[in-house]
């Protein structure tokens, strides 16, 4: 169920100003693809156009094509809502519904689509989705107590339970940890390296190593100035990256030289 | 890596993007109509109203009407204005500001500047209280205030300004405060620290930047209140002749005209008397009707006004 | 003292201005004693705001004070003196339709004005192009302006003629429903045109206070709905109307205040009775208490004047225990979202 994505000739754009520019990579199934860069090179944006999230934000528009295992996601039969059905996302501030019970933020995806889920197939999703998310043992006792009473970290947490209870073919992270202390940090970077086995995952970072150890494949992106578009510099294996660039700036990047 | 980029993509995944499900889509389409819907259908009976208040009231609506009263005026004579409920409403709601800016000013300034503690929060929430108190009831307080002062069956002007001010102050403290409140904190530290005592910090650097929004406020209170009808209906009374005096006897005001005209109905008129109009109390009732909406719209414009000229920089 | 940048402790009252500008709290605390003008000018200002409680308690005080005598005559010799009391017995008796006609009418009102209201707030939180929200949300409060009276000729002339078939069509095919029984009315002078008028007044406050709720939802709990692929109205379903719910209450019970006290509008459009029906289409069925005080005073004895009063007293009880539920709903709403 995990599936491949292809980007070809992207630019982003809100307005009239170009975010990003001629973005093309691949993202390889059931691997660990990291984003990293300096701040406001588009990387996040970037990942908000493979599920159009960006969307969300008045006069944002893309050029290009994002090919998830052939079908171009800007296809003009393609339902931007089925596209984030499908490509799940999990965001930098920990966001479970205030309102909703443990349990209702596990279904609150499935409950969406208006089946009517029998009070069996509910529990078996909650428990499998938590499960997946390493919360079940912390949180089996108190499923119907409000979501928001975890700590940051479980709330994460919860919140990938909640990405991964509707079954994505990929889920996007970005800065799942940047809101969270050290020990909740492992939690979930524990957790990616699990979930890679059934899902294609991208994630964006501020953090190298991080993206050190989750990732199998870095991009890095960067802008030339404010006001200039931010573009893919180059994409490659992790240790690879980390190791021996080919390009100067990323080399400049992770040896800390600036950004 | 090629057998992936079939022309037509993997069959079921574009399946799966192309619609979730026609039913949900649907939903929110109805939703998305209805709340479009419920924006044009609020425009309507503000369409209706202005429409129909400008194209009713525009006949009568000239110079003789402004500048006469109706005094002398019976049956359906084609005569009479509005000149003595211009002058009413003018003197009443001056007097009614005269009373509520200062009180609601000074209540602004202490919730700003001084309040805390049960006091402040007990002020702070009996003047939202305060806002929701019908105006009828306003008016009542003021008749039997009055009528313990002065013994009942008392009407003029002065008692209508005091159920007028009982709904302003409310209203001025709301914006006053909300004007002092953007004062920079720095502006009142940077005067302290000049050795300037308190009050006069509050005067001449606080009260002096938020001038222009306080008289927008003020503008817009005064425009709440001007249409008043109910306080002023059992409190002034009425009368057809032209009244300057707020401390003795009745006034007419403009709301409480509009309500008298459309009270008395149409005049039944002798067939063939070319002289008597029907509907002539109608008439007289919408084109008052237009002055009342052209008064609070003119000053709704100059609070606005206000604050685009006189606004200092700093608070843009 | 500590540190300039921790926000004064108004004991929570109004946290979220509490960020900004009310720092002098604490720099008083450290001032020795203000004297001369600066004292006078300090009390002056406190007396004001003391007097806010001193209206409140007076409005209170005058209205039972002249209520007094209406409330202490026997029942015979009041339904004797006061004409218009018709055949009440009693005061209660009298006041108590009074009161079921202006709930009646206040609650129509909200039940027209609300799902409307939530729709503009919608409509310009949510819907309409950034641009053009604001002024679109300027429209609605200009129906703030309009004056009462200015409604009340409205309804009676303009109104009441144009919904007298609509009325004539749901007596004829909704009969069965106890609202739309009975005969209706020729004139359409009823209570049904009456609550029509009462909703769009109180519109413009509902729209204003749930479109402040609304613009409050975190973008974050927005993008989570989103992201798991809802529709746009699902979204709001989902993450919006639930953070906004104490808030539509309060704005719908600010809106019930507003028509429980209106005048002129009732005054000049119900043709009044004084019976306990829910007859909306037929005239001659309701009355509201602010309207009987309006249509009564100018001709009542002193012995009337009271028992009027005695009804706006009830009126302003019901209209303050009203508006201090719905204000202190606010009031706690701001406490909870100030954490974020």
């Amino acid at each position: 169920m995990a599936q491949r994505i292809d980007v070809k000739d992207l630019n982003i754009f809100y307005g009239d100003f170009r975010a990003v520019a001629d973005v093309e990579m691949a993202v390889e199934p059931r691997s660990v693809t990291a984003f990293i860069g300096p701040s406001g090179c588009g990387k996040s944006t970037f990942l908000r156009t493979l599920n159009r999230m960006h969307e969300v934000i008045p006069g944002a528009h893309v050029q290009g094509s994002v090919a998830m295992d052939g079908v171009d996601l800007y296809g003009s039969d393609i339902d931007p809502v089925a596209v984030r059905r499908q490509v799940g996302m999990v965001f930098q501030r920990p966001n479970p519904f205030p309102t909703m019970s443990i349990a209702e933020n596990v279904l609150a995806g499935i409950k969406l689509n208006n089946k009517r889920i029998s009070k069996g197939d509910a529990q078996d999703v909650v428990e499998a989705s938590l499960r997946g998310a390493n919360l079940w043992n912390e949180v089996k006792d108190r499923l119907n107590r409000p979501g928001s009473g975890l700590s940051g970290g479980q709330q994460q947490r919860l919140c990938i339970a909640r990405a991964i209870a509707v079954k994505p073919q990929v889920l996007l992270m970005d800065e799942p940890c940047s809101a969270l202390d050290p020990i909740s940090t492992l939690a979930i970077e524990d957790l990616i390296a699990e979930l890679k086995s059934d899902y294609t995952i991208v994630i964006v970072t501020h953090n190298m190593q991080q993206a050190a150890r989750v990732s199998d494949r870095t991009a890095f992106f960067n802008l030339a100035a404010t006001g200039e578009p931010g573009r893919l510099v180059e994409i490659d294996d992790t240790a690879t990256i980390f190791s021996s660039p080919r390009v100067q700036a990323t080399e400049d990047y992770i040896s800390g030289r600036f950004g | 890596m090629t057998a992936t980029t079939l022309p037509e993509g993997n069959p079921e995944l574009r399946a799966l993007l192309r619609q979730v499900d026609k039913g949900r889509h649907r939903k929110d389409r109805v939703m998305k109509g209805l709340i479009y819907a419920a924006f044009v259908v609020a425009m309507l009976p503000l369409i209706s109203v202005s429409w129909t208040v400008i194209v009713n009231g525009i006949e009568r609506f000239n110079a003789y009407f402004l500048t006469h009263s109706m005094r002398g005026v019976f049956g359906g004579m084609d005569a009479g204005g509005i000149y003595h409920a211009i002058i009413g409403t003018l003197e009443i709601t001056l007097a009614a500001t005269l009373i509520s800016v200062p009180i609601g000013l000074l209540t602004a300034i202490y919730l700003v500047e001084y309040g805390r503690g049960s006091l402040a929060r007990a002020v702070t929430f009996f003047v939202d209280v305060m806002t929701g108190i019908p105006s009828i009831v306003a008016g009542l307080f003021a008749y039997a205030l009055f009528a313990v002062l002065l013994g009942p069956g008392v009407r003029m002007g002065i008692v209508g300004a005091v159920a007028l001010s009982v709904l302003m102050i409310p209203v001025v403290v709301r914006s006053c405060e909300e004007m002092l409140r953007l004062v920079p904190n720095e502006l009142r530290e940077a005067a302290l620290a000049l050795g300037v005592p308190r009050w006069l910090v509050v005067i001449k650097v606080v009260l002096r930047t938020s001038i222009a929004g306080i008289g927008t406020g003020i503008t817009l209170a005064i425009a709440r209140i001007i249409g008043e009808t109910a306080p002023l209906l059992i409190t002034v009374g009425v009368i057809d002749s032209i009244n300057f005096n707020l401390f003795e006897g009745r006034m007419m005001t403009l709301p409480v005209y509009v309500y008298r005209q459309y009270s008395q109905g149409l005049v039944p008129c002798t067939p063939g008397d070319l002289a008597c109009i029907p509907t002539i109390n109608y008439d007289r009732a919408w084109a008052a009707a237009l002055t009342l909406i052209l008064i609070v719209m003119l000053l709704n414009l100059v609070g606005r006004l206000i604050t685009r000229f006189f606004a200092p920089k700093n608070l843009g | 003292m500590t540190s300039t940048q921790s926000p004064p402790t108004q004991d929570g009252v109004r946290p979220t201005e509490a960020v900004g500008p009310p720092r002098p709290s604490r720099r008083r605390r450290t001032r020795v004693v203000d004297k001369g003008a600066s004292r006078l000018f300090r009390w002056t200002a406190t007396g004001a705001g003391a007097l806010i409680l001193v209206v409140l308690v007076a409005v209170a005080a005058f209205l039972v004070l002249r209520a007094w005598p209406a409330l202490t005559t026997p029942a015979a010799e009041l339904t004797e003196k006061v004409s218009w009391m018709g055949e009440a017995t009693s005061l209660l008796d009298f006041v108590g339709p009074l009161i079921f006609g202006t709930v009646l009418a206040a609650a129509l009102a909200l039940v027209i004005a609300t799902p409307i209201a939530l729709g503009i707030a919608l409509f310009t939180s949510h819907y309409a192009p950034r641009r053009l929200a604001s002024g679109l949300g300027y429209l609605v409060d200009l129906l703030a302006a309009i004056p009462s009276v200015v409604y009340g000729l409205w309804g009676g002339l303009v109104l009441a003629p144009m919904v007298k078939p609509v009325w004539a069509w749901l007596n004829e095919y909704l009969g069965f429903i106890p609202f739309f029984a009975g005969t209706v009315s020729p004139t359409a002078r009823v209570l049904m045109t009456v609550g029509l008028v009462l909703a769009v007044m109180i519109l413009p406050i509902i729209t204003a206070v749930s479109r402040e709720v609304f613009l409050q939802t975190p973008r974050l709990h927005e993008e989570a709905a989103l992201a798991l692929g809802a529709t746009r109205w699902e979204m709001i379903r989902v993450a919006v109307l639930p953070f906004a719910r104490s808030g539509i209450v309060s704005a719908a019970m600010l809106g019930l205040g507003r028509a429980l006290g209106e005048t002129m509008a009732v005054l000049m459009i119900l043709s009044p009775g004084f019976l306990y029906s829910f007859k909306l289409l037929e005239a001659g069925q309701q009355q509201t208490i602010a309207a009987n005080i309006a249509a009564q005073f100018p001709e009542a004895n002193p012995l009337g004047v009271s028992a009027l009063i005695a009804t706006g007293l009830a009126l302003f009880v019901i209209t303050l225990v009203v508006n201090m539920a719905a204000r202190a709903i606010v009031a706690r709403r701001k406490d909870f979202s100030g954490a974020n």
